[in-house]
C-alpha cells in the first residue's frame, strides 16, 4: 500500500477556528480549536470574530502540527472550508490557508462545510450510504446522496435549528451557545406549553416557533418549560420530515450530525424512527459534532484522493454555497 | 389483514370492507413525540385529511372515495387506488410521456388551488397513476385552505424540491412542465405570480446563490 496522504484542514466559517491533520489512512492525528465566545445576549459579530481568528490562528495550526507530531513538509495537501459561512470568518481562514499552500507549494482543497460535518461523521460511525439529518447554527438539511451530488430532500424554509436556540437563549439571557443551555433547561422542564408546529411537505419553519417562546418567556411561563416544549415541539416536526424522507428514499442508514447532533433528546427521537423503518442509526462522535478542522481536513482528503483543487487566484470564498451544488466525486 | 404500506405517519391496509376493495389508513401512535402533540397531530390530520380529500373532488382533482372516518381509531376507510406512484412511473416513462403525467399533475395542482386546497405535501409518492391514465393525488394530512399566494408558491416549492431530490436527471424539465400545466389551468399571469413567489421562498431559505 502507497504512503497515506497528511492533509492540513483549516475550519472558519462562524465562531470556531479550527486546524487539524488526518491522514488518508481515517486517522485524525490532531484536531486543535478556539471559539469565540460572543457577550451574553448578543450574537456572532462577524467582524470581532474574525478579529479573534486572526488573533489564534498562528497558535492553533502551530498546534496542530505539534499534537500531530508532524513538521509542515510532511502535509501533502492543505483543505479549506470555502463556505457557507460569514465573510469575514471565512476570509481570514482563507487568507491563512492560501499563504500556507503557496509556501509550501501544496495543492489547495476547497472544502464545503456542511459536507464537512457529513463526512466526518460518516467517517467515523462507519455508515456507508445514509440518509443525513445535518443539524448545526449554519445547516437543518435533510440529505441523502444521489449521482455524486447530495440531494437535499427537506430543509428549513427560514432559520436553523442552532439559529432557533441562539436567538431564544439570546432573549432569554442565557449564554453562547444555545443549544446546550437550552437542553440544560429542558431537562428541568415537564410541562409543556402550547407552541406552533409547523411543517410544510419535507420542509420545517422555525421562524414562528421563535416568536411564540420568546412570547413566553414575557408571559413570565418558567425557562424550564418552555426550553422544554420548544426543543420537544422543534425536533418533533424534524423527526417527522426526517422519518417521511427515510419513508420516501427507503435508505437503510440514518445519520444525525452537525453541532445540535450532540443533542441526547434529538438522538432519542431519531433512533425511534430508525428503529421503526429498520434503519441503523448512528451520530457523529460528540468531538466532531461541532465546527472543526477535522471535518475539512478528512474531506479534503477526499476530495484530493478525486482530484479536487483549486487555484490560489481562483479560492474566492462562497458564504451562501448550497449543499447540493457542490460534486462529491468520491461518491456514488 | 396485509399490511399495504408502511408510511411515515400512518401504516395502510388492503381490506375487504362489505365487499369493497379498501385502505384503511392508522394513523400509528409516534412515540418519539410527546403524548399531547402526538394525539393532537393524529386527531386532527386524520378528520382534516378525510375532509378535504372529499373536498377536492369538487375541483375535478381524482382523490380516493372516503368511506368511514374513526377519529377515535385515529383512522380512514378509503377507496383503494389500483396503480403505481408517480415516483416510479416518472422513472419508467419515456421522456414525452415524462412531460405530459407532470403536465398532468400540474394542472391538477392549479385545480386545487382554484379551489383554494393547498396539498402540503406534494411529492410524487402522494401521486398514483392509475391503468386508466387518472393521476389520482392522496395523503391529504398536511393539507390545508388559504387564498394566499404565499401559500400557493411553498405548495409548488415542495414540488420542485420532490423532482429535484428524486428525478434530479429530468428536474428542471419536468418542473417546467408542471409549471406549463398549471398556467394551463390558471393562466399566464396568475402563473408568472405563484414563479416569482416560488423565488423569493428559495431566497428566504438558507444559502441561495442567487441572493
Amino acid at each position: 500500500m502507497s504512503k497515506p496522504i497528511l492533509c492540513l484542514g483549516i475550519e472558519s466559517t462562524a465562531h470556531t477556528f479550527g486546524a487539524s491533520l488526518v491522514s488518508s489512512d481515517g486517522r485524525i492525528l490532531s484536531d486543535v480549536k478556539d471559539t469565540y465566545v460572543p457577550a451574553v445576549g448578543k450574537g456572532i459579530h462577524p467582524r470581532e470574530a474574525a478579529q479573534h481568528h486572526s488573533q489564534v490562528c498562528a497558535n492553533i495550526i502551530h498546534k496542530s502540527f505539534i499534537e500531530a507530531g508532524k513538521r509542515p513538509h510532511h502535509i501533502d495537501a492543505v483543505s479549506l472550508s470555502l463556505g457557507p459561512g460569514l465573510g469575514p470568518a471565512l476570509r481570514t481562514g482563507a487568507t491563512v490557508a492560501r499563504g500556507i499552500a503557496a509556501i509550501l507549494n501544496k495543492p489547495l482543497i476547497p472544502v464545503h462545510h456542511g459536507i464537512g460535518h457529513i463526512e466526518i461523521a460518516a467517517l467515523t460511525t462507519g455508515l456507508k450510504d445514509p440518509l443525513v439529518l445535518l443539524v448545526s447554527g449554519g445547516h437543518t438539511a435533510i440529505a441523502a446522496c444521489a449521482k455524486k451530488k447530495w440531494r437535499i430532500f427537506g430543509e428549513t424554509q427560514d432559520i436553523t435549528i442552532g439559529n432557533l436556540f441562539d436567538m431564544f437563549s439570546r432573549a432569554a439571557k442565557l449564554p453562547s451557545p444555545g443549544g446546550p443551555n437550552v437542553e440544560k433547561y429542558a431537562q428541568k422542564g415537564s410541562k409543556y406549553v402550547d407552541l406552533p408546529y409547523t411543517v410544510k411537505g419535507n420542509d420545517v419553519s422555525y421562524s414562528g416557533l421563535l416568536t411564540a417562546s420568546k412570547k413566553k418567556l414575557e408571559e413570565n411561563v418558567a425557562i424550564e418549560d418552555i426550553c422544554f416544549s420548544l426543543q420537544e415541539v422543534a425536533f418533533s416536526m424534524l423527526t417527522e420530515a426526517t422519518e417521511r424522507s427515510l419513508a420516501h428514499t427507503e435508505k437503510k442508514e440514518l445519520l444525525l450530525t452537525g453541532g445540535v447532533a450532540a443533542n441526547t433528546r434529538l438522538q432519542k427521537m431519531m433512533r425511534i424512527i430508525a428503529e421503526e423503518h429498520n434503519a441503523k442509526f448512528s451520530v457523529v462522535d460528540p468531538k466532531y459534532s461541532g465546527d472543526c478542522g477535522a471535518q475539512i481536513a478528512w474531506t479534503g482528503i477526499l476530495g484530493y484522493r478525486s482530484g479536487v483543487r483549486i487555484e490560489v487566484e481562483k479560492s474566492f470564498v462562497k458564504p451562501r454555497w448550497r449543499l447540493d451544488e457542490v460534486e462529491v466525486p468520491w461518491r456514488k | 389483514m396485509p399490511l399495504l404500506r408502511k408510511g411515515a405517519e400512518a401504516n395502510l391496509y388492503l381490506e375487504d370492507w362489505h365487499g369493497y376493495k379498501v385502505v384503511k389508513k392508522r394513523r400509528v401512535c409516534k412515540t418519539y413525540r410527546l403524548k399531547v402533540l402526538d394525539v393532537k397531530l393524529r386527531s386532527y390530520r386524520t378528520i382534516h385529511e378525510a375532509q378535504i380529500v372529499h373536498e377536492a373532488k369538487r375541483s375535478g382533482v381524482p382523490t380516493p372515495t372516503i368511506y368511514l372516518v374513526d377519529p377515535k381509531e385515529y383512522t380512514i376507510i378509503m377507496e383503494y387506488v389500483p396503480g403505481k406512484r408517480l415516483k416510479e412511473a416518472l422513472e419508467e416513462a419515456s421522456s414525452d410521456s415524462r412531460d405530459r403525467l407532470c403536465q398532468i399533475s400540474g394542472s391538477q395542482i392549479a385545480m386545487l388551488h382554484q379551489q383554494n386546497i393547498i396539498h402540503g405535501d406534494l411529492t410524487t409518492s402522494n401521486m398514483i397513476l392509475t391503468d386508466e391514465d387518472k393521476i389520482f393525488f392522496i395523503d391529504f394530512g398536511l393539507s390545508y385552505y388559504s387564498i394566499e399566494l404565499e401559500d400557493f408558491g411553498v405548495d409548488l416549492h415542495l414540488m420542485k424540491r420532490a423532482l429535484n431530490s428524486t428525478h434530479y436527471l429530468h428536474a428542471d424539465r419536468c418542473f417546467e412542465h408542471v409549471v406549463q400545466g398549471y398556467s394551463r389551468i390558471v393562466g399566464g399571469k396568475r402563473t408568472k405570480d405563484v414563479v416569482q413567489k416560488i423565488r423569493e421562498i428559495e431566497r428566504r431559505g438558507r444559502y441561495f446563490a442567487g441572493r
